[in-house]
């Protein structure tokens, strides 16, 4: 391994390697492909999520109706021809609601979870990297916050803030951010004892590039995972605030508050509760499938 | 292991000065004038005034916090709903049973069903038992509790009429909101039983007693389980706080009178102090859960009490002080 490796010695490597039928090398990333194409259920959830990302940007196409097209005559039908998951207590299309719900509750639940990482994420690095002092500090603010439960923070937030998206967002976002910074500083701290860390210091790298170059590459794989863990979750907390009434209020056709709007037609038109739940539940489902299978693709010592 | 305890105990206090803290700065940035509540919208200016001054609500922030801490820490005095001029502490605690019956039972039968569950599922690993208990725990983690609930109500109260829709008059009625919180945490709790457990019969300590033809019963119940229970114990904590939430909707869908009913009720009617104290005492019964499970914790982890023990002595030999074993 001691002779110099350039870029035209790479490309007679890859001819060779084409001859002989290999085109790829074999990369970490690579192998957790391909462990994780061989797990049915994951490629499952990949497939239900992928398909349901498409229902979100082909909406306008799939919904034969608009989210807010009132046809009063036509009140509370059960599933149909015509409509095929019935209408609501406004005579509106179901199945054009909860089409156009894709296009809230994955990308809302997709943006908690992102801006969750960036502030818990940071400082759960932050505290790892320097560990002493400055984890113990940020650790107990954390521990602070996570004495008020997740949901409970959330609903107080929301309370608080009032209704609209993105309060909801900021609910979110701010109730699992220690959750979250305790996931990254424990990924940072295992590869922090690393010799490549070691060595990478002793050529002179300076702390933000250790931190950014070095240790955050080699621990994005339980971080990964918990983000698709950490959408389902938000996915669930958005649909349940928005039932109790504090998140996205009617007419948007958030799964949770189609729900809300259904509960008092219990009795008359049971249908109106099936279907946004339903598909509240399959899309959670598939995250949750996708994250088990990236989980046991990226560390294959857990299965 | 005793000093472990009392600086357990004694990082209590900061945990509610910071709780308490929070709730305050929700209410402080909560749009909306507190004197709209107690006077009425459209009363005359004077008497906005004299209830603005009579509340305090002219005082700098920074005094209205330390009033605030002050009253809840002497004298328990979480102030006076607006809507029923009653104590808040009073409301609370007529309601607080409730909450904790649920939140508690629901994490009792979860583990009751769990435990076994996750057992099997490992010891049968890709057996039809494991297939199916795991698909029953993803189901568990991935359905909407309030959905569920709405299911149930639907399936077994408006259709069949086993339970009743609301209320907990009869007994038969904590069942569906207890099976709603449950769902979650079974799932969750068969999860982590599994995995652990999974671990724990690789390990030497089980073949050298299988080696030495020990039942195998005794070899998964007393060898494994107990090893395996570890990860269960810490996850059970967690387990508590999302059933607190989920109390507080389970609450508002089957009119169970809980604290969660309590503060919904009062974030609509925007009764802010009887929000604000529903929280304070949530998360206070959630501290002194997560204090217990800790303490718990260490207790049945005989690794933490050896680590504890060796830290000590280090310490005592160097002279430094010791770091928390966390």
């Amino acid at each position: 391994m001691a002779k110099m490796y350039t870029p035209a010695m790479a490309k007679i490597e890859k001819k060779r390697a084409r001859r002989k039928g290999k085109t790829k090398q074999s990369t970490p990333w690579r192998e957790a492909w391909k462990r994780l194409k061989r797990n049915r259920l994951a490629i499952a959830g990949m497939v239900i999520l992928i398909l349901l990302i498409l229902v979100a940007i082909f909406a306008d196409f799939i919904a034969p109706y608009g989210i807010d097209d009132q046809m009063l005559k036509e009140r509370n039908l059960p599933p149909s021809s015509k409509y095929i998951m019935g209408t609501d207590n406004y005579g509106r299309d179901i199945f054009s609601r909860v089409v156009y719900g894709t296009r809230i509750s994955l990308p809302i639940g997709f943006i908690c979870v992102i801006i969750a990482y960036a502030i818990g994420g940071t400082l759960g690095a932050i505290a790892a990297y320097y560990g002493g002092k400055v984890d113990n500090i940020i650790m107990r603010i954390m521990d602070i916050f996570q004495s008020i439960p997740p949901m409970l923070m959330a609903i107080a937030i929301a309370a608080s803030l009032g209704n609209g998206v993105v309060n909801l967002v900021l609910a979110i976002s701010i109730s699992t951010m220690p959750a979250r910074s305790r996931i990254v500083r424990a990924a940072i701290l295992t590869v922090k004892r690393n010799d490549y860390i070691e060595s990478a210091r002793a050529i002179g790298a300076s702390s933000t590039r250790l931190l950014v170059k070095y240790m955050l590459p080699n621990s994005i794989g339980p971080i990964l995972t918990s983000v698709t863990f950490s959408v389902a979750t938000a996915i669930l907390t958005i649909s349940s605030l928005s039932y109790i009434g504090l998140g996205i209020t009617a007419p948007t056709p958030e799964w949770g508050s189609m729900l809300s709007a259904g509960k008092e037609l219990m009795r008359q038109a049971p249908h109106v509760l099936i279907f946004p739940g339903l598909m509240i539940m399959i899309t959670v489902l598939a995250l949750n499938l996708f994250g088990d299978g990236l989980r046991d693709a990226l560390d294959p010592r857990l299965k | 292991m005793l000093r472990y305890i009392i600086k357990r105990l004694l990082w209590m206090i900061p945990v509610i000065l910071g709780v308490l803290c929070i709730v305050f700065i929700l209410s402080e940035i909560t749009p909306g004038d507190p004197v709209d509540q107690v006077v009425g919208y459209d009363a005359p200016p004077e008497v906005r005034e004299a209830a603005r001054e009579a509340m305090g609500l002219n005082d700098p922030v920074v005094i209205r916090f330390f009033r605030y801490v002050f009253k809840v820490i002497t004298k328990g005095d979480l102030g006076t709903s607006y809507a029923s001029g009653k104590p808040v502490l009073q409301e609370l605690l007529a309601r607080f049973p409730n909450t904790l019956i649920l939140t508690f039972a629901s994490v009792f039968v979860a583990l009751v069903i769990a435990i076994p569950l996750g057992v099997i599922s490992a010891v049968k690993q890709y057996s039809v038992i494991d297939n199916a208990s795991m698909a029953f725990a993803l189901f568990g983690v991935s359905i909407p509790q309030f959905w569920f609930a709405l299911m149930t109500l639907l399936i077994f109260s408006v259709k069949l009429k086993w339970f009743p829709a609301s209320g907990i008059e009869k007994v038969s009625g904590w069942i569906l909101p207890i099976a709603m919180i449950g769902i979650a945490n079974v799932g969750n709790l068969a999860r982590v039983t599994r995995s652990s457990m999974l671990e724990v019969i690789r390990q030497d300590y089980i073949r050298t007693s299988r080696a030495k033809g020990q039942k195998e019963t005794v070899v998964i119940v007393k060898h494994g389980l107990r090893n395996a229970l570890i990860p269960v114990v810490a996850n059970v904590g967690n387990q508590i706080g999302v059933s607190l939430g989920g109390a507080v909707i389970a609450e508002s869908i089957f009119s169970i009178p809980g604290v969660g009913k309590y503060m919904l009720d009062a974030i609509n009617g925007r009764n802010w102090p009887s929000v604000q104290g529903g929280i304070v005492i949530l998360a206070f019964a959630f501290s002194v859960t997560m204090l217990v499970m800790d303490l718990l914790y260490t207790a049945i982890d005989p690794r933490l009490k050896a680590e504890f023990k060796a830290k000590n002595k280090i310490a005592v030999k160097k002279k430094k002080p010791v770091q928390e074993a966390a």
